[in-house]
């Protein structure tokens, strides 16, 4: 019982974060590969994501910092950003990738740092989000955490 | 048909589709290697695209799909794909969260069989084995015909004169062609009548030249199917056409800067070289930047000069030597030189050697002015690729090349012309029966007129003072290679052995690999026709008209 409420829980949390745009299908995807081989496989890409993506995060400050702003190497990053964000579905996370870009190509330095300053934002409430996600499912049991038909 | 996939599959297609996932990106790729497992593929995942192609170069039939990002640190996806494509002719499956037409339009361009938008579905992965499964029709289909028939010949005719160890490498030489090719002609068994293949492009030597010209207008660097097919203007052809044939050429000139090599020695004795060649046949794995456009490959590989014909395959270490020896030649024919010797590495078919080494070829263009080295610039960045090049495409591009090039030697290979004078010596004469017809005889043919070209060559090389010799060396090395390919028409067997992937004898692989096979003897004599493989063998009954026809029909797209 306790664990068909957390499971239901789950779902719900699961739910909202979909409805409330911090994950999209591509998170969904994940979840259906999760198998008997890898059953633990969303919470090891999202950790993997979130490991990788902090060397980014480091990168594009510094780059932030530089003065003049070089926008094609800030572009760069913020290409090989958003495509990692794609990686787990981070929905927000990708939109603020897609807003820098376009203000490295405007050349707005200003723009270009207050967009990252949202992005960081989303990135580090997606993750608190994420990993308790991951705590109650694991709590709730080693069924589909992703409650999603196999 | 052949064997598609070289590693036995129990299952049922796609089923153990073997998949080379490369992305920079950690999680992409744990994800992918997840999703391709889940449609039961093999998959080898890397993250850096250097990685990648050594992978593949090590195992060249190891892989069957390679599907790569666009945007990685060490290397541009686009070239990547180029590599790929030219190397060893997988398809490749573009990735990016950049969806933009431009940049999917430049995946097209540059070859992509397909181009995914991150974030990728696994349906989309799914129907992947689609693209490999077209591959192999398309090649099934380029390689009917021509190859089988031929090296089916070449063999049956040379056979008999050489002993064990010759027709050992006339062997090789074949089966160095793609598993496909090789599956053909093994089924072809000798003399088996490939007539009822289907009607392929058959690359006469007018439609080399035409597609050497070409490619020495746009450029050997920034050449590229399309651009080919748009200068070329022959209606009925089609960019694939066009781009596997542009892929043997490159390898045929990698593999003629291997060759040429100092190890071909050729001047002398050419069974001398024959141990160089040995030597330069490892090397070719070494220079193949797949016929990248680099710098000159011309000049390495054509530079011929006859002696180092083999050399100028070799691309890496062969460089240094092949400078030596073509510098005695004249460096100008570089072009020519190294179309020559590309044509003869040709045989040898497999293009492990860099383009580097056709750059110190290039020498020997300059001793064959007729072989006036494709303007492919084989500018061999000397990268030491390990590009297998199986194909000898470019051998005849590389004699097209050489009529295209400036250098007006006569009309590389195929003008031969004015070398054909100077070939007195009969030996070599290509005796192969020039009769283009050949077709059948597929690689096996073309391997003889490569020779045939080259003996010509030789003799006009001779002034360098190796034409006698290589006349004789020549016989001498005709009879090693053993192959004693009764190389029809040039022309044709050019373009069969070339790259046709099912007629080349097995010897094939064996030439390609050492570029013994060419018998430096046989690269003296000048013509870097890719007589490698196909000096073996024939007589050479040197018919000056022939030359021409090796250029085009070397490369039998």
């Amino acid at each position: 019982m306790e664990k068909t409420q957390l499971r239901r829980q789950l779902a719900n949390i699961r739910q909202s974060l979909f409805d409330q745009g911090f994950l999209d299908e591509q998170f969904v995807q994940l979840e259906e590969l999760q198998d008997d081989a890898n059953p633990n496989f969303v919470e090891e890409i999202v950790t993997l994501y979130y490991r990788d993506s902090s060397r980014l995060i480091v990168s594009i400050e510094q780059a932030l910092q530089k003065s003049p702003l070089d926008f094609n190497k800030l572009d760069a990053l913020m290409h090989q950003f958003k495509g990692s964000s794609s990686s787990i579905g981070a929905k927000k996370v990708k939109a603020e990738c897609t807003q820098l870009r376009e203000y490295c190509r405007a050349g707005s330095g200003e723009g270009c740092l207050r967009t990252f300053q949202q992005l960081k934002k989303e990135y580090t409430t997606l993750r608190k989000k994420l990993e308790a996600y991951f705590q109650l499912a694991r709590q709730a049991g080693p069924i589909d955490s992703a409650c999603r038909p196999k | 048909m052949e064997s598609g996939f070289s590693s036995p599959r129990s299952d049922v297609f796609p089923v153990g589709l073997r998949v080379l996932v490369v992305d920079d990106d950690p999680t992409w790729l744990k994800i992918l290697e997840k999703m391709l497992k889940k449609c039961s593929y093999e998959v080898t995942t890397c993250c850096l695209a250097r990685e990648a192609l050594s992978l593949l170069r090590e195992r060249k039939d190891g892989y069957d799909i390679v599907i790569s990002d666009v945007n990685m640190p060490d290397m541009d996806g686009f070239k990547l794909l180029e590599h790929v494509g030219l190397e060893m002719d997988l398809p490749v499956i573009m990735m990016s969260v950049d969806g933009e037409t431009s940049r999917v339009m430049k995946g097209v361009q540059h070859g992509a069989c397909d181009y995914l938008l991150k974030p990728i579905r696994m349906k989309e992965l799914r129907n992947i084995w689609q693209h490999v499964l077209r591959k192999k029709i398309q090649e099934g289909r380029d390689i009917e015909g021509h190859d089988v028939f031929e090296g089916l010949q070449i063999l049956r005719n040379g056979s008999d004169r050489y002993d064990d160890s010759q027709f050992l490498r006339v062997e090789e030489l074949f089966s160095v062609r793609k598993r496909k090719d090789v599956d053909k002609y093994e089924e072809k068994e000798f003399g088996e009548t490939c007539s009822t293949k289907k009607a392929r492009v058959v690359w006469s030597v007018d439609l080399h030249q035409k597609f050497v010209e070409a490619v020495n207008q746009i450029g050997f660097d920034k050449v590229g199917p399309k651009k080919i097919l748009d200068l070329m203007n022959v209606p009925w052809l089609t960019r694939e056409n066009v781009a596997s044939h542009l892929q043997k050429y490159r390898l045929y000139l990698s593999r003629l800067q291997k060759e040429n090599d100092p190890k071909a020695c050729f001047v002398v004795g050419m069974k001398q070289t024959d141990s160089s060649l040995k030597d330069g046949d490892g090397n070719f794995s070494v220079c193949s930047s797949l016929g990248v456009p680099q710098t000159d490959v011309t000049n390495s590989s054509f530079s011929f000069s006859g002696d180092n014909f083999l050399q100028n395959v070799d691309s890496i270490g062969c460089e240094a030597d092949r400078k030596r020896v073509v510098q005695e030649q004249t460096s100008e024919p570089k072009r020519a030189a190294a179309t020559e010797l590309i044509k003869t590495r040709c045989t040898h078919m497999k293009f492990n050697n860099s383009f580097a080494s056709v750059e110190s070829e290039g020498k020997l263009a300059a001793c064959y002015p007729w072989v006036e080295a494709p303007q492919m610039k084989l500018k061999q960045e000397s990268k030491p690729h390990q590009v297998q090049i199986n194909q000898l495409p470019s051998v005849s591009s590389i004699s097209s090349g050489r009529s295209a090039t400036e250098k007006d030697k006569g009309s590389s290979i195929e003008s031969k012309a004015p070398y054909s004078e100077d070939c007195s010596q009969p030996m070599v004469h290509l005796n192969p029966p020039k009769a283009s017809t050949d077709s059948c005889s597929g690689k096996a043919k073309s391997f003889n007129e490569i020779n045939d070209h080259f003996e010509p060559i030789s003799t006009a090389t001779a002034p360098l003072g190796v034409k006698n010799q290589n006349v004789i060396d020549l016989s001498s090395i005709s009879t090693d290679l053993g192959s004693g390919f009764p190389f029809s028409s040039f022309d044709e067997d050019l373009q069969g052995y070339l790259f046709q992937d099912g007629c080349y004898p097995k010897n094939l692989e064996q030439i390609i690999e050492f570029p013994d096979y060419g018998d430096p003897g046989i690269f003296t004599e000048g013509p870097t026709h890719l007589y490698d493989a196909m000096r073996f063998g024939y007589e050479y009954s040197y018919d000056p008209t022939e030359y021409p026809v090796i250029d085009e029909g070397l490369f039998i797209a």
